[in-house]
């Protein structure tokens, strides 16, 4: 049976077209439909519900050591209010899951999670933490509303004036809408934008107050359909697609993100190691859309798979990413396998679409 | 949802108007294109081609997915509607006027619903 965000009845009242995702009933779309709720992000400024995103506590003595362990990245040096993306992954190197890191206090971390990686994030971080620390899920208790867009800040200015200043930092214990909130300048849209964590209870009631105040800004709601095209036009992996329990994030295309200076973490050796794919960004010449799981071809010699595959609506046309043999050149003429059609394709850069202004 | 009186309509969401010199035009109805979404791309069969009542005749895209568009009724293909080649968008904006084909030689009527049923179906 699927779970509800604390704001089901709202998307219901907004019209959102619901579909299960990661064991949530969540909203594709809304009214306006997946081309205007991107423009919207894109130009302007829309809201997400993003309730499912699990959340962990982990503090204690050695909670810096255990969250340097456990994930690919380095938190040493994190400062307080500081947020930090980081991959977590199996003694093979493969992803268990990606996430963020919030350092909270010196011995403090809140670390959000994907909805559909949850119970097993939390299993694995059980049976793998040590020493002196306290973990703990969160996630029933937060709700989770993301606000992005080049006119996020005009918005949430109106509602709270604790605005964290700079991208990929947060503010704790701050009043937003009359309610208590952790608010961080972080998204996944590749735009401006704020993500706002508070207590379940108090997410429609600050749902609510967002639409009345991004509403001389026209802002709309928006569903899941765009959050992908929007992450995907910024290049951001999406864990099930670009990461995985078969794909290791330097394969990805994330190494920034993976410290193999740091003592010891699991996976190091393995992602030590040379990789033998590399993620690839694609755009489709022939008319056609390839989707996840098409094959792709230098001449008649295949040479790897599609992991995302969709329409652009920043760039009005089918764009890709592939995860493509280590050898080959991105000189060659690839084509992509859809639906028995081999459609022309061309090595583009990432990310796909840059950031407004 | 709209739905015209003087078509007729499959339970897969197309729709066929029976012209008087017996050739039929068909397309996808104003339900199809609101479930479907923002429709992006078409991939258009060619003049000539025979298409088959129930048989999938070509297909559409929207951003999140494809999806097969079935033959109403069985038919050669006498015209394709290449403006939706460019301007796809038309199937979501005016989905009884956004046309696919042009169809000769009609047969394999027995699929069809009249508008009250598919009215009836959609609601």
């Amino acid at each position: 049976m699927e779970k509800k965000t604390p704001l089901y009845e709202c998307h219901l009242e907004a019209k959102g077209k619901i579909v299960e995702f990661g064991g949530y009933l969540l909203p594709i779309q809304y009214e306006s439909g997946i081309m205007a709720e991107h423009k919207a992000v894109r130009e302007n400024v829309g809201m997400f519900d993003v309730s499912h995103m699990g959340e962990f506590v982990m503090e204690g003595k050695d909670a810096l050591a255990n969250v340097n362990y456990l994930f690919t990245n380095d938190f040493t040096d994190l400062a307080l209010g500081g947020v930090r993306y980081s991959i977590m992954c199996q003694p093979d190197g493969n992803t268990v899951d990606d996430l963020l890191v919030y350092r909270m206090k010196e011995d403090k971390f809140y670390i959000v999670v994907n909805a559909s990686n949850r119970d097993k994030d939390r299993e694995w971080i059980e049976s793998n933490k040590f020493g002196d620390v306290n973990f703990e899920d969160i996630s029933d208790s937060i709700g989770q509303i993301a606000i992005q867009g080049p006119n996020s800040e005009k918005v949430v200015e109106k509602l709270t004036n604790q605005i964290p200043q700079k991208y990929y930092t947060f503010l704790d214990d701050v009043v937003f809408a009359g309610k208590k909130v952790l608010i961080s300048r972080t998204g996944y849209t590749g735009e401006d934008g704020f993500e706002v964590y508070c207590r379940s209870e108090d997410t429609p009631h600050l749902w609510n107050e967002v639409l009345k105040a991004g509403a001389e800004f026209g802002l709309i709601p928006c569903g899941l359909g765009c959050r992908d095209t929007l992450r995907f036009e910024a290049g951001m992996p999406l864990y099930g697609h670009e990461l995985s329990e078969t794909i290791s994030p330097v394969e990805a295309g994330l190494k920034m993100f993976v410290k193999l200076d740091k003592e010891n973490f699991i996976g190091k050796e393995a992602l030590s190691k040379d990789r033998l794919r590399k993620r690839m960004a694609f755009r489709v010449v022939d008319k056609g859309i390839a989707r996840e799981h098409c094959d792709v071809y230098v001449h008649d010699e295949l040479v790897g798979q599609t992991t995302t595959g969709t329409f652009s609506p920043t760039l009005n046309q089918a764009i890709f990413t592939a995860l493509i043999d280590v050898d080959v050149s991105s000189d060659n003429h690839f084509s992509v396998d859809v639906r028995g059609r081999k459609l022309k394709a061309e090595v583009t850069k990432f990310p796909f679409v840059r950031k407004s202004k | 949802m709209k739905v015209l009186d003087h078509l007729f309509y499959t339970v897969s969401h197309e729709w066929v108007e029976m012209l008087e010199d017996g050739t039929a035009v068909v397309g996808i109805t104003d339900f199809a294109q609101h479930e479907l979404g923002d429709l992006v791309y078409v991939n258009l069969p060619e003049v000539g081609d025979k298409v088959e009542a129930g048989k999938r005749f070509c297909d559409v895209e929207s951003v999140k997915a494809v999806s097969d568009v079935y033959a109403p009724v069985s038919g050669v293909i006498l015209e394709v509607n290449e403006e939706l080649m460019d301007a796809p968008e038309k199937l979501n904006t005016d989905p009884y006027g956004a046309w696919f084909v042009k169809l000769g030689e009609v047969s394999g009527k027995e699929r069809l619903i009249s508008a009250e049923i598919y009215r009836g179906q959609t609601e």
